[in-house]
C-alpha cells in the first residue's frame, strides 16, 4: 500500500493520463448538461427569458359616456387625485395610517372601506384610502411621500354621476371587479379586456351595456429588467375607447318626477308607444351611485340594503305589486274579445257581490247603479269585474290577457327583470300544488289576489293598448356612438307582438278610458289639460280587510295603505306617450299616483309644443 | 545594421518581438489568448451597464499577463525555494484574519493592512501545493506513515482556517489544490477510487433523500445553515423562486434561452435587463452562454480542456519532483475552478464563490491564476531547455 513511486515517471504519467482523461470526462458531461439546457428546454428557457424582459402595462381604456336623449350627459369620466396604498409595500400599517390622518381628513368611511377592500383583494393590489383629493390635501402629501413606502397618490380615471342620485336605478354603477367578477370574466374568456382594469359595470345601464361601454384596454409592451426598471417600450395597442350611450330617457323628465316623489316610494315606467323608447325609468328612494365605485363600508351598506324603504331594489324592473283597477280595461278587453259581455250588457252594482256566503266589496260601498262596460271603467266598478271574472274564470283570463305582456319579462335592456304573476290554473298547480279555487276568480278581475306585475309591464301593456294592440319591445338606448369614428348605431324599434283585437272594441274601452279624465276617478287631476288622456286608476289592497270591516285609511299604518297607481297615455287620438306608475301606499289612484303623470305629459306634450313653437 | 539583418515586414516584427515572449509557452498562451479574447467581449456586453468595468477587466487581464510573463521569468528552482517562507506568510495572515479579520457579507475573510485590504486564503491557493510539492521532494516521496501525517496536517490547517472564516468555495479549491499534489504524488488507487465512489453515491443519495435533507429544521453536522440551503437550492431552485433559488433559476433561463447559436453579442435580454446576479463576476458564463449558444460553450470548453492538457504536458515533461507535483497541481486546479464556476451556472452544483478562470471579472482571482500560469510557464521553458540538452537546474 504504501510503496511509493513518485519518481517513477511512468507512474507520474499514468496518473496525469488518468486526470487528463477525468478532465474530458467532466467537461463532456459539462456539455451533455449544455445540450440539455440549450437544445432539449430550449423551448421553454426561451419562453421564460422572453417572459422575464417584456411586461405588459395595461393602458386603460376610457369608458363610454351616457348621454339622455337630449344630449345632456348623465354619466361621465373625469379624473381625480387619489391616495393609494399598497399594503405589501408598507412596513407599519397602522402607523403610516394615523400619520397620513394627521395630514388630511381620514374619516370613519374611509377606513372601514379601505379595510373592507384589504381583506378583499388580491396581495399586491393597489388600495384607494380617499379616492379623491382636492389639490391642498396633495401638496400635503406629496411633501412627505419620500418617506411613506407604499403610499402613492395617482391621477385616476373616476366615473361621475352628475346628477347624483337621479336616475341611480337606470344608470347602475361602475364597482371594484369582485372575486366572482373575475370568475365570470376568466370563463367567459375576456381576461384580456378586463387586464389592468379595476372597475367593471354593476347594476343597471352600466352592467347592461358593459361589453359597449368598457371598450378595450390597450397595452405597452416594456422591457423590462427584473428590477422592475423600464427600459423602452417595444410595441403598443392603443385602447378602444368604449362607445357612447344615447339613451331615450329624457333626463330632466326623470328628475322632475323623482322630485314629485319626494320620499314616497314608488316607481314609473313612460314610453313612446309607437317605437318603445323608455323616456322615464324611474324607482324611488333612489341612492347614490357613487358611494358604491370604490367599495362601500359596511355600515352605510346595512342602513341602505336594510332599510324598510328598500332603495336599492330597482322597483319598475324588480318589483312586482297588483295593479288594483289599472287592470280593468285590459280585462274588459279580454270580457269583450273572449263573448263574455257585449258591450251593452248591463250589471246591478249594489255595493258588494255575493260569492257563495263570501261578500266581495266594490271600493263604492253604496254602489254604482246600473253598469255597462263603458260605466264600469269609468266609475271603476268592482262589482262589475268580479261577474265578468266569475264568468270567464282564471284560465280563459289568462288566455286573453296574456298577450299584452303581463307576467312576462318585457326583455327591456337591462338585466335582472322579472316575471312577475298572471295567474291560471296551470301556475297554481305548479306553485302551491293545490286546484284553483272558484272563489279566487273574483279577486283576479279587480287586478288583486295572485296578480304581480311589474311597471314596465304595465306600461309596455298600456304603450300596446295606445297603439292599438301594437306592443314594441321597451328600449332604453337610443343609439350607440362609436367616440373614434363618430359613427352611430341607432337602436331599431323592434315588434314584440301583435295582440288580435278589434277595433270597435279598442275604441270602446279607450273612450271609456278618456272619460275617466274627463268626468271619471281622474276628472280632477287632469283638469285644463289642454290635451285627451286615456287612463286608469288603481288602487291596489296592501293587507286584507276582514269580512266586516271598512278600509280606513287614517287607522290604519302607512305601510299598510293601499297603493296608489295609474295607468294611461296621450294624447288620446295621437298617442304620444304611455305611461304606468306606483306610489307605495299613496292610498287612492287618483290622489297620489294621477297628478305624477300629469307631469309627465305636460312634460312631454307641452314642453315639447313649446319648443316647437320657437 | 540591425536592419539588415532583421527582415522587415509582419516576421520583422515578430522577430523583434520575439525575445520577449520567448518566456511564454507556445500552445499555452495561444489558449489562453483564445480565452481571454471571449471574456474581453463577454465582459463589454455584460458590463456594458457598469462604468469602468470593462476597463478594469482589460486591466486585469494585463496584470495577469503580467504577472505570467514574470513568474515566467522565474527559475523553477527559485519558486521551489520560497514555498516554505510562502507557505508560512499565508498561514500567519490567516491567523491575523481570524484574529483581526474585517468582517464583510458575513465572513471574516479580509485583512486590512493600511494601504489595501487583502484576502490571504487566495494566496493560499498557490502557497498550498507548493507547500506540499516541497514536501514530497523533500522526502522523496511520501514514503512513512509520518510523512503522510505531516502532508495531512499541512492540508488541513490553513483548510480549516480557511472553512472557519467561513469561505467554502475557497476552502475546497485550497483543500483540492493540496489534494492533487497528493495524488500526484503517489496517493493509494485504492483510495483514489473510493474516494471517486463515495462522492458518486453521496451525490446520488442526496438527489434520491434530498426532500428529507432539505426539510426545515434539518442540520447537516459540519457545514452551516446557508451552505445547507444552498445544496438544496440546487437540488430544487423551484423551492424558493423569488428568493434564494432566483438567482440559479435566472442564470439557468440565459443558458437554455441561449439555445445552440445563442442570442448574439449585445443581444442577451437576461444579461443586458439584469436578471443574472453577478453577471460581469461569477456568473459571467451564464452571460457568455446565453449569447453565445452552445457552439460558444463548446469553444470555450476546448480552449480550457487545450489549457488544462497543455498544462498537464508541461507536468509530465517537468524535470524535478516539485516542478512536476506543481505543474500538475496548478492544471487541476484550473480545471477545478472552470469545472466549479460552469457547473455551478449551470445548476449541477451548488453555488460557492468560485470565479471562471480568466473570464469572470475580478482582480484577486486573475493575479492568482496569472501567479500559477507563470509557473507553469517557468517549469515548460526548464522542460524545453532540458529537452534541448541545455539542462541549467536541477534540484538533488
Amino acid at each position: 500500500m504504501t510503496e511509493f513511486r513518485a519518481n517513477d515517471s511512468k507512474d507520474f504519467r499514468l496518473r496525469a493520463s488518468f486526470v487528463a482523461a477525468l478532465v474530458l470526462i467532466a467537461f463532456s458531461l459539462l456539455l451533455l448538461r449544455f445540450a440539455y439546457l440549450q437544445i432539449w428546454r430550449y423551448y421553454d428557457f426561451h419562453a421564460l427569458s422572453e417572459e422575464n424582459r417584456v411586461a405588459l402595462l395595461p393602458v386603460q381604456a376610457p369608458r363610454g359616456e351616457i348621454f339622455d336623449r337630449h344630449g345632456n350627459i348623465i354619466a361621465r369620466n373625469g379624473s381625480a387625485f387619489a391616495l393609494e396604498i399598497e399594503p405589501h409595500k408598507v412596513p407599519q400599517l397602522e402607523e403610516t395610517l394615523q400619520f397620513l390622518a394627521t395630514l388630511i381628513k381620514i374619516d370613519e368611511l374611509d377606513l372601514r372601506r379601505f379595510r373592507r377592500l384589504k381583506s378583499e383583494l388580491r396581495r399586491f393590489d393597489t388600495i384607494p384610502l380617499r379616492p379623491t383629493l382636492n389639490d391642498a390635501e396633495v401638496a400635503r402629501i406629496v411633501v412627505h411621500l419620500h418617506r411613506l413606502p407604499g403610499v402613492s397618490v395617482n391621477v385616476r380615471s373616476m366615473r361621475y354621476y352628475p346628477y347624483g342620485d337621479s336616475s341611480s336605478h337606470l344608470l347602475g354603477h361602475i364597482g371594484r371587479i369582485s372575486k366572482r367578477d373575475r370568475e365570470r370574466i376568466e370563463q367567459s374568456d375576456l381576461a384580456s379586456s378586463y387586464f389592468g382594469t379595476s372597475h367593471i359595470g354593476k347594476l343597471g345601464l352600466e352592467q347592461a351595456y358593459e361589453e359597449q361601454l368598457r371598450g378595450r384596454t390597450g397595452f405597452d409592451r416594456m422591457e423590462i429588467t427584473a428590477g422592475g426598471r423600464m427600459v423602452r417600450s417595444l410595441a403598443r395597442r392603443l385602447p378602444v375607447p368604449g362607445q357612447n350611450l344615447r339613451l331615450s330617457i329624457d333626463g330632466e323628465l326623470q328628475r322632475t318626477i323623482e322630485q314629485a316623489y319626494g320620499k314616497r316610494r314608488g316607481a314609473l315606467v313612460a314610453l313612446v308607444p309607437a317605437t318603445g323608447e323608455i323616456l322615464a325609468f324611474v324607482s324611488m328612494p333612489n341612492f347614490n351611485p357613487a358611494l358604491f365605485i370604490d367599495g362601500i363600508d359596511s355600515t352605510t351598506w346595512d342602513a341602505l340594503n336594510n332599510s324598510p324603504d328598500k332603495p336599492l331594489l330597482n322597483r319598475p324592473l324588480r318589483g312586482t305589486y297588483p295593479p288594483g283597477s289599472t287592470y280593468k280595461p285590459f280585462m274588459a278587453l279580454a270580457a269583450l274579445e273572449s263573448g263574455t259581455r257585449k258591450p251593452e250588457d248591463t250589471i246591478s252594482d249594489p255595493g258588494f257581490f255575493m260569492f257563495g256566503n263570501h261578500k266581495f266589496r266594490d271600493s263604492k260601498p253604496e254602489g254604482n247603479g246600473i253598469v255597462d262596460l263603458r260605466k264600469s271603467i269609468v266609475v271603476s266598478s268592482d262589482t262589475y269585474y268580479y261577474i265578468v271574472a266569475r264568468d270567464m274564470g282564471v284560465d280563459m283570463i289568462h288566455q286573453y290577457v296574456e298577450p299584452w305582456g303581463f307576467g312576462q319579462r318585457t326583455g327591456v335592456d337591462l338585466i335582472g327583470e322579472v316575471n312577475g304573476i298572471l295567474p291560471s290554473s296551470k301556475w297554481k298547480m305548479e306553485r302551491f300544488k293545490q286546484p284553483w279555487h272558484p272563489g279566487e276568480n273574483m279577486s283576479i278581475g279587480i287586478g288583486q289576489g295572485y296578480n304581480s306585475f311589474s311597471m314596465l309591464q304595465m306600461a309596455v301593456a298600456t304603450a300596446g293598448l295606445a297603439n292599438r294592440g301594437v306592443i314594441m319591445k321597451p328600449k332604453l338606448v337610443k343609439a350607440i356612438e362609436d367616440p373614434n369614428t363618430g359613427d352611430i348605431i341607432k337602436t331599431e324599434p323592434e315588434l314584440m307582438r301583435k295582440v288580435e283585437v278589434s277595433d270597435k272594441h279598442l275604441d270602446l274601452v279607450i273612450d271609456a278610458m278618456v272619460e275617466v279624465n274627463k268626468s271619471g276617478t281622474g276628472a280632477r287631476v287632469f283638469a285644463g289639460a289642454p290635451y285627451r288622456v286615456a287612463g286608469k286608476t288603481g288602487t291596489a289592497q296592501v293587507i286584507s280587510i276582514g269580512q266586516n270591516e271598512k278600509y280606513n285609511a287614517a287607522r290604519v299604518a302607512e305601510r299598510h295603505r293601499d297603493h296608489s297607481l295609474y295607468m294611461a297615455f296621450a294624447p288620446a287620438e295621437q298617442p304620444e306617450v304611455a305611461v304606468a306608475l306606483i306610489v307605495e301606499n299613496g292610498g287612492f289612484g287618483a290622489a297620489a299616483a294621477a297628478p305624477i303623470a300629469r307631469l309627465v305629459f305636460d312634460h312631454v306634450l307641452l314642453k315639447k309644443g313649446a319648443a316647437r313653437g320657437q | 545594421m540591425a536592419s539588415e539583418i532583421i527582415p522587415r515586414g509582419w516576421r520583422g516584427i515578430w522577430l523583434r518581438i520575439q525575445p520577449w515572449v520567448a518566456v511564454f509557452d507556445g500552445p499555452f498562451m495561444l489558449f489562453f489568448l483564445g480565452i481571454a479574447f471571449l471574456s474581453t467581449i463577454t465582459l463589454y456586453s455584460a458590463g456594458n451597464d457598469f462604468d469602468g468595468r470593462f476597463a478594469g477587466h482589460i486591466r486585469n487581464l494585463s496584470i495577469a499577463v503580467l504577472i505570467m510573463w514574470l513568474v515566467a521569468h522565474i527559475p523553477p528552482v527559485m519558486i521551489h525555494r520560497v514555498a516554505v517562507p510562502l507557505f508560512v506568510v499565508g498561514l500567519l495572515l490567516l491567523l491575523a484574519v481570524a484574529l483581526f479579520g474585517d468582517v464583510s457579507k458575513g465572513a471574516r475573510r479580509w485583512l486590512n493592512i493600511g494601504i489595501t485590504r487583502i484576502q490571504p486564503s487566495e494566496l493560499m491557493k498557490i502557497a498550498m501545493p507548493m507547500m506540499l510539492a516541497w514536501l514530497v521532494h523533500r522526502v522523496e516521496g511520501l514514503r512513512s506513515i509520518q510523512h503522510w501525517f505531516m502532508a495531512v496536517l499541512l492540508l488541513m490547517v490553513p483548510t480549516a482556517f480557511i472553512l472557519a472564516q467561513p469561505d467554502l468555495g475557497t476552502a475546497i479549491l485550497v483543500f483540492s489544490a493540496g489534494l492533487f499534489v497528493l495524488f500526484f504524488a503517489g496517493l493509494p488507487w485504492r483510495l483514489v477510487l473510493v474516494a471517486l465512489g463515495i462522492a458518486v453515491i453521496g451525490v446520488l443519495l442526496l438527489i434520491v433523500f434530498g426532500d428529507v435533507a432539505c426539510a426545515d429544521g434539518v442540520n447537516w453536522p459540519g457545514l452551516r445553515e446557508y451552505q445547507r440551503q444552498r445544496v438544496c437550492t440546487l437540488l430544487d431552485p423551484m423551492r424558493d423562486p423569488l428568493g434564494k433559488g432566483f438567482h440559479i433559476i435566472q442564470s439557468i433561463i440565459a443558458v437554455g434561452s441561449g439555445g445552440i447559436f445563442g442570442k448574439g453579442w449585445m443581444q442577451g435580454t437576461q444579461t443586458h435587463l439584469e436578471f443574472i446576479p453577478e453577471r460581469t463576476t461569477d456568473f459571467l458564463f451564464a452571460a457568455y452562454s446565453e449569447e453565445f449558444g452552445l457552439l460558444g460553450n463548446l469553444l470555450l470548453l476546448s480552449l480550457y480542456a487545450g489549457l488544462i492538457l497543455r498544462g498537464l504536458w508541461i507536468a509530465i515533461g517537468a524535470p524535478t519532483l516539485f516542478s512536476r507535483l506543481l505543474a500538475g497541481a496548478i492544471s487541476l486546479t484550473i480545471f477545478n475552478y472552470a469545472f466549479v464556476n460552469m457547473g455551478m451556472v449551470t445548476g449541477v452544483l451548488p453555488v460557492v464563490g468560485v470565479p471562471l478562470p480568466w473570464m469572470s471579472y475580478g482582480g484577486t482571482a486573475m493575479v492568482t491564476l496569472g501567479f500559477g500560469a507563470g509557473i507553469l510557464m517557468s517549469i515548460a521553458r526548464t522542460r524545453s531547455q532540458t529537452v534541448q540538452g541545455f539542462v541549467l537546474q536541477r534540484s538533488s
